[in-house]
């Protein structure tokens, strides 16, 4: 448990005691719940991706990129490696989306700003139209994708989707708790410094260009588990998981949850998830309007995400109670969150 | 005195218009030397060539006997060559303290730790040091945009000189700064650098700054430097007074360190 060594917050005991009881879910809830959560969880990987570009000062609009190479790779690893167990499936996506993004990164870094969004974007449609048009890899249907094994153990039936859901929560507490640590540490706060003034981060001695592509890559990565992870819970892939709407659906969820802690996304895709489900099932035809008038709404009346709504209960605790408030709760401290109380980068 | 600072031949053109005109520099170990000139003389091109903020048209610059050309602002950084702004170039949503745990992550080496936090207790330790030397400790809590200018302005140096740099370049550094606070500024920047033996070259319109704490200044006109040498000497010059002064100056009545 080194990872926890040197945690100054309560976070990770939190993280710990929600992921114990959410695993202990598995044997409680039925099971459209668990598989809810399940691609709740695997979405929120990918938002965290997204959360930590945020934080840097740049949006991704094509996250989708590496969801879809993360799902392919775990795919593709199934029909033409053999590969059957669930950790190597998913290594092989997040494998083959670190190279991509080691190679994307060199161009992307260079940009800042909507130029970036839209060769993030640009690039996930690229990928997008590669595989609508390889009818080896199943065009615009896709393929399905063995169910795994995990670690020589091959469940059937309803074990089967309560393993996936496990995997999961215990991937989703893992990279939950590293990136709470990444948030926290050098890297990932001097990488928020760029976001704030790049020119006094290279007069420092550092190069804001290498701190973003160091976060671009862990976005990749954090984002092919949460493609990879989908790909096993649904058994299938196709070319949307890098159309730019999915894409826009992951800085959607970014948005709802906020920026402001490692949690957020979590909260985020699970609130996105359960909205969506309910909005298709009452109203299935207007259901994206619903998630278009919350999105205004949201951008109104809490510009900074669900997560800014703990931020500020904190923060009155900590008034009446004479303490200062814990780490992310201190904003305006001003690291945690690119939006000001308006929305608007200053 | 060891040169710690050179130029050869320095030129830099924006067009037709030449910034600066074949400037050739040589600052020694220790010295602390003063920029002046009116707007548009060439003084902070001068100083940006010399960080690698712009690239010279032609000519070398030798930091410690090294060429500078071709290599990025963050390298000369790490060549023990730093510098602050006319507009002090900090974190304005940080506070004063994240501030200088960002200077003190990046002076510890150009790959920040992935794992270590940034906020450490001897990160702190050191940056309440810092603050202390600074006069600037009942800011360290405050966000950078709440804190007054000249404060402002002091954790801008602090945050420069935080890598121990062997030359620190000032541009400007009491422009937008109270008359009252300036020399207050200066005394307490001054004494710092002296006490760490750096070599200052600072970008100053204030001629009573200039003469109270240079040991030699550097005048510059239309991109050329006019005058060379200890402040009684060259603000006393005609042509300085003339061309960059822009009236006569009463020497004795200005304060000087020389």
């Amino acid at each position: 448990m080194s990872i926890l060594k040197n945690f100054s917050s309560p976070t990770p005991p939190a993280l710990l005691a929600a992921a114990a009881v959410l695993a202990a879910g598995a044997w409680v809830l039925p099971a459209w719940l668990t598989f809810l959560l399940t691609l709740a969880f695997a979405k929120a990987l990918v938002v965290l991706g997204v959360v930590i570009q945020m934080r840097a000062g740049l949006v991704s609009f094509g996250q989708a990129l590496f969801y879809c190479v993360g799902g392919y790779g775990a795919g593709l690893g199934a029909q033409y490696l053999g590969l059957t167990d669930a950790f190597a499936l998913l290594a092989v996506g997040t494998v083959a989306a670190v190279a991509v993004a080691l190679v994307c990164g060199f161009l992307l870094t260079r940009y800042r700003e909507i130029f970036y969004a839209m060769l993030t974007l640009a690039l996930s449609m690229i990928l997008y139209g590669v595989l609508v048009k390889s009818s080896a890899l199943g065009s615009t249907d896709g393929f399905n994708v063995a169910p795994p094994s995990f670690l020589g153990w091959v469940p059937g039936g309803v074990e089967k989707k309560r393993a996936i859901y496990l995997l999961t929560v215990l991937i989703a507490l893992g990279v939950a708790l590293a990136f709470h640590r990444f948030l926290e540490s050098g890297l990932g706060r001097v990488t928020e410094a760029v976001r704030e003034n790049e020119i006094r981060v290279e007069y420092l001695g550092l190069s804001p260009r290498w701190l973003l592509f160091a976060n671009y890559v862990a976005a990749a990565g954090v984002s092919a588990l949460g493609g990879g992870l989908t790909a096993l819970a649904t058994g299938h892939i196709d070319p949307d998981m890098a159309f730019w709407t999915t894409s826009g659906e992951f800085v959607f969820i970014a948005i709802l949850g906020g920026t402001g802690h490692v949690v957020a996304p979590f909260i985020g895709a699970i609130v996105f998830s359960v909205i969506r489900t309910f909005a298709i099932q009452e109203a299935p035809n207007l259901w994206q309007m619903t998630l278009g008038i919350i999105l205004l709404a949201l951008v109104l009346f809490l510009p900074k995400g669900l997560w800014s709504l703990v931020q500020r209960r904190r923060r009155e605790i900590a008034a009446t109670s004479g303490q200062p408030a814990t780490e992310a709760s201190q904003s305006p401290k001003g690291i945690s969150s690119p939006i000001s109380e308006k929305g608007v980068r200053a | 005195m060891s040169t710690i600072l050179e130029t050869r031949g320095l030129t830099r053109t924006f067009g037709a218009v030449v910034a600066a005109k074949d400037l050739n520099v040589q600052i020694a170990q220790g010295e602390i030397v003063g920029v002046i000139g009116s707007n548009g003389a060439g003084k902070t091109t001068f100083i940006n060539m010399v960080t690698g903020y712009l690239p010279p048209s032609s000519g070398d610059i030798l930091f410690d006997g090294n060429s500078v050309i071709g290599r990025q602002p963050r390298a000369i950084t790490r060549m023990g060559m730093a510098r602050s702004f006319q507009v002090a170039q900090l974190f304005p949503k940080l506070t004063v303290m994240e501030n200088a745990l960002v200077s003190l992550v990046a002076a510890e080496g150009p790959r920040p730790s992935f794992f270590r936090p940034l906020d450490t207790p001897e990160r702190r330790e050191r940056a309440d040091a810092i603050f202390a030397e600074f006069g600037v400790s009942r800011y360290r809590d405050a966000l950078v945009s709440t804190v007054p200018q000249g404060a402002r302005k002091l954790v801008d140096i602090a945050m420069a000189l935080v890598s121990q740099p062997r030359m620190l370049l000032l541009d400007e550094p009491t422009s937008g700064v109270s008359i009252e606070e300036k020399f207050a500024l200066m005394d307490t920047v001054m004494a710092v650098v002296r006490q760490h033996g750096v070599t200052v070259l600072f970008v100053e319109h204030d001629m009573e700054i200039v003469a109270r704490y240079v040991t030699r200044i550097m005048a510059f006109y239309s991109g050329e430097i006019i005058a060379d040498g200890p402040p009684r000497e060259v603000l006393s010059d005609a042509r300085v007074q003339e061309l960059v002064i822009g009236h006569h100056l009463d020497i004795n009545a200005l304060g000087e360190a020389a």
